[in-house]
């Protein structure tokens, strides 16, 4: 195809999608409207199914379905990167430079803040019902909060707190745990991932059913993914290198 | 509130295209995590406190860290 047809192809369909998104977004209600329909059904529907949280009532109760594909990508992308950046032929493993020197306020920052964002991630984790956040924003704090070992520390000193291959394990748990109990409920109340637990007290810690129990099991298999993932990164940054550099040193 | 939505809204425009303009790709893994931060602020004063922390948790950590760490690596192998 020439460039011209290609040019006029494309203003023919970006012109189309545009008109299209302009004329859905003059449909939308309007910017800080009090028209709602969705948090009308949304609210109520949390409520009787004593989850306070209604973010987290949408995302593991309402529409559970949806999040455990979600899951599934992130499952995959990990997947994905595991394979794509494990050494090449080409590439071999070196031991890790020592580190520079640290400034004294990046230590300091680094040992106050490593245990408080961990405490921060697992209450996120664990009371994902009942306050804003859950299994996806606890399990990131907890899996990226760790690498503050790395900032303030040493790679040697992550790399020993962080059993990479055990938390591959607990990425699949997490994904595995939440599929189960999709079938649990799919074969105690009719339907995948209805709830199998008994609903609680609205407000208290052991309320709302299952999504207490699927957001921990997101929180396990965000928090080992987030790891995981940034170990590979991490590996190919400090520990590989190809036999061109290693022939130019 | 509908002022600070605005302030919000115009920082995050603002750190838009203080990403855009960035020349230096590890620079732009700095300017892109202080972008994150000023959406989570936006969604904060949106009401969407969930959104936020995961924007915190993505936008400003592990994003930059692994675009970072990927220039890096390519930079070592020029």
């Amino acid at each position: 195809m020439s460039r011209t047809a290609r040019l006029m192809m494309f203003v023919v369909a970006g012109g189309a999608v545009g008109v299209m998104l302009v004329l859905g977004v003059l449909d939308l209600p309007h910017f800080g409207s009090s028209f709602h329909p969705y948090r009308d059904a949304a609210v109520p529907a949390a409520v009787a199914h004593a989850t306070s949280n209604v973010i987290s009532s949408v995302n593991f109760d309402l529409r559970g379905l949806d999040t455990l594909g979600e899951e599934t990508i992130l499952l995959t992308s990990v997947l994905g990167v595991a394979a794509l950046l494990r050494p090449a032929e080409d590439e071999e493993e070196r031991k890790p430079r020592r580190a520079g020197s640290l400034l004294d306020m990046t230590r300091l920052f680094g040992y106050v803040f490593l245990p408080l964002t961990l405490a921060i991630g697992f209450i996120t984790v664990a009371h994902g019902a009942l306050t804003p956040g859950g299994g996806f924003q606890g399990g990131v704090v907890l899996g990226t909060g760790i690498h503050l070992l790395y900032v303030a520390g040493s790679y040697h000193a992550i790399e020993k707190v962080r059993p990479v291959e055990a938390l591959e394990y607990g990425e699949s748990l997490g994904a595995g745990a939440f599929a189960c109990f999709g079938i649990a409920g799919a074969l105690v109340s009719a339907s995948f991932l209805g709830n199998i637990l008994p609903w609680g007290t609205f407000g208290e810690l052991f309320s709302s059913g299952s999504v207490l129990f699927l957001s921990c099991a997101v929180g396990v298999e965000v928090a080992s993914g987030v790891i995981v993932l940034l170990a590979q990164f991490l590996h190919q940054a400090i520990e590989v290198e190809s036999h061109v550099e290693a022939g130019k040193a | 509130m509908s002022a600070l939505i605005a302030v919000a809204l115009t920082l995050v425009a603002l750190g838009a295209v203080a990403v855009v303009m960035t020349d230096d790709t590890s620079r732009q893994a700095v300017t892109l995590s202080v972008f994150g931060l000023l959406l989570s602020v936006l969604f904060l004063t949106l009401s969407a406190p969930d959104v936020a922390l995961s924007q915190i948790g993505v936008g400003t950590a592990i994003v930059p860290l692994m675009v970072m760490l990927a220039i890096r690596r390519t930079r070592d192998k020029q």
